[in-house]
């Protein structure tokens, strides 16, 4: 119950108890109970909305930043990594393997914004080495859906 | 002079769809929602698309053999092998279509004509009939009950078999009251029908979405394989309607018969299609699955709604059906159908255009997004509510 609730609400959060009920066959009270269950258990950690800010008044900018830093002694990668992620403007941030070490999604009003917040905030932390940083220039796919796709129902009527 | 007087008698005498003038209505509004459309609102999954653009990249365009590619038919043979324990040798026992359709067409073609009688199960595909009477043959109706689910009762085929019988239609799961039939339905039936000289036309193009159970085919009893044609395609499982590729699957003395018709009319069904269907079989599994999971959800998110707006509605597990009863609403399957579609703006497929048993229901579809779903039950509640006060 619990994983297909999470599949559901996984492109849906917005769906309600009640109809979603009745695609598992339960009742809404089982369903509520089921999320807020999930919700304690921090599996559920939020619901977020994608946006595509492009179609807005609001200019954002993202950039996808490779970290390389040295691990700490006893702490490996997470000290660092905690560092890292408490700024606000940090988005994400994953350890990757491969080339480089973290992964830090970072989002500001401007290029220069996020480009001095690399320069002043992230490069000068003890253990980090190098970054590159990644500008966005145009989404096209986010969690599974594909921007600017107009989707439209032209089936024709077929006798069948 | 007036061609049309020149046309044969029984053509001019088989009606056209039901169907049609409802969607030449809805044509015209704004707004308005359809649950009219038979085919999935799913666009073929990417990879597959993509083997047959390929294809064409690669200069790909020329024909296959009759029977379709040798290739293609050894992916259908694991498939129905693994699918549904049902063996078929690609080398004799395959033959690729124009869709089922043209299977469905070419085996009547084979098996009926003047004089002949075919049994055809209604409600059901509107195609059957019109298949069975252009090849100048009686349709003979058995009128599906919905107090049996809209399956086969072996009474009631037992009544229609005359001396005249060449073939049976069985569509399950069903085109459109989203009925099944499952193993131990088949065993009265196959009893029926096993000593008997009567070529049983399977049409199994629902057979993926199925969403209780596995699928039954009664090919799948020893006793009644060799007299059964199985016709399946890629336009429901797949999401591949436009393509228009399916397949038909019997003993190779008929198959060899069928792929004469197919070669005279057709030549060979598209090769775009068919690289592209390689592909479906190959890989295409998890998105069936994706697209039967949402299928499933919608379904019963139609039905419930439905018995909120006070219809009586069998659980159809088949298809992408819902054939609710209307004789509460005391009005006709055409009354109902139309004021919905005039007042509400939604448009569902008044039932007796499936055959008159279908009378009294009418057919919705649940391949259309959930928003449409909702939307559209909201009205038939504020209409069936407006017509029962």
């Amino acid at each position: 119950m619990e994983k297909k609730i999470l599949e559901i609400l996984r492109s849906n959060s917005r769906i309600a108890a009640e109809e979603m009920a009745v695609m598992l066959g339960t009742t809404a009270d089982v369903i509520r109970e089921t999320i807020q269950n999930l919700e304690n258990k921090g599996v559920i950690l939020g619901y977020d909305t994608l946006i595509d800010w492009e179609k807005t008044e609001c200019e954002n900018v993202t950039a996808y930043i490779e970290v390389k830093v040295t691990p700490q002694r006893g702490q490996g990668f997470d000290k660092v990594a905690e560092r890292v992620y408490q700024y606000p403007q940090v988005l994400a941030c994953s350890l990757m393997s491969g080339g480089f070490d973290l992964f830090v999604v970072v989002e500001g009003r401007t290029m220069k914004e996020v480009a001095l917040f690399v320069a002043e905030k992230l490069a000068p932390i003890d253990s980090v080495l190098s970054t590159a940083t990644h500008f966005v220039l145009k989404k096209y796919k986010e969690n599974g859906i594909i921007f600017n796709r107009v989707l439209k129902d032209d089936r024709e009527a077929v006798v069948l | 002079m007036n061609m049309k007087e020149k046309i044969k008698p029984h053509i001019l005498a088989t009606p056209p769809s039901g169907i049609r003038k409802y969607f030449d209505l809805i044509n015209e509004m704004k707004d308005a929602i359809s649950l009219g459309i038979g085919e999935p609102d799913f666009e073929t999954p990417w990879s597959i698309r993509e083997e047959g653009i390929y294809s064409l990249e690669k200069g790909k365009t020329f024909y296959s053999s009759n029977a379709g590619f040798i290739e293609l038919r050894y992916e259908i043979a694991n498939y129905m092998k693994n699918r549904f324990n049902l063996e078929y040798n690609p080398q004799s026992e395959i033959l690729v279509t124009v869709g089922g359709s043209e299977a469905i067409d070419i085996t009547l073609r084979a098996f009926a004509g003047p004089g002949d009688e075919v049994v055809i199960p209604e409600p059901s595909f509107v195609a059957y009939k019109g298949c069975t009477l252009f090849t100048g043959a009686t349709p003979v109706p058995v009128e599906l009950k919905a107090e049996d689910r809209f399956k086969l009762k072996p009474r009631q085929l037992l009544d229609a078999i005359t001396d005249k019988t060449k073939a049976i239609i069985i569509g399950y799961p069903n085109n459109p009251t989203g009925a099944t039939m499952d193993y131990d339905d088949y065993k009265a039936i196959v009893e029926v029908l096993k000593d008997k000289d009567i070529m049983v036309i399977s049409d199994e193009i629902y057979a993926e979405l199925t969403y209780r159970g596995r699928h039954a085919s009664i090919a799948q009893f020893p006793e009644m394989k060799e007299k059964t044609i199985v016709i399946n395609g890629f336009s429901k499982a797949f999401a591949m309607t436009g393509w228009r590729l399916g397949f038909a699957c019997g003993q190779p003395d008929v198959m060899e018969q069928l792929k004469k018709i197919h070669q005279y009319a057709i030549m060979c069904a598209p090769t775009t299609a068919q690289f592209a269907a390689v592909e479906a079989l190959k890989n295409g599994e998890p998105e069936v699955r994706r697209m039967v999971e949402e299928y499933n959800r919608r379904r019963l998110v139609m039905v419930d709604g439905f018995r909120k707006a006070g219809l009586d509605c069998f659980e159809p597990v088949g298809a992408f059906y819902v054939f609710p009863d209307l004789r509460s609403t005391g009005l006709s399957s055409d009354e109902f159908c139309e004021r919905l579609l005039m007042e509400e703006k939604v448009l569902m497929v008044p039932g007796n255009a499936f055959g008159d048993s279908g009378e009294g229901f009418a057919r919705a579809t649940y391949a259309t997004s959930l928003d449409n779903i909702r939307e559209a039950l909201a009205r038939i509640r504020r209409f069936v509510d407006k017509v029962k006060s």
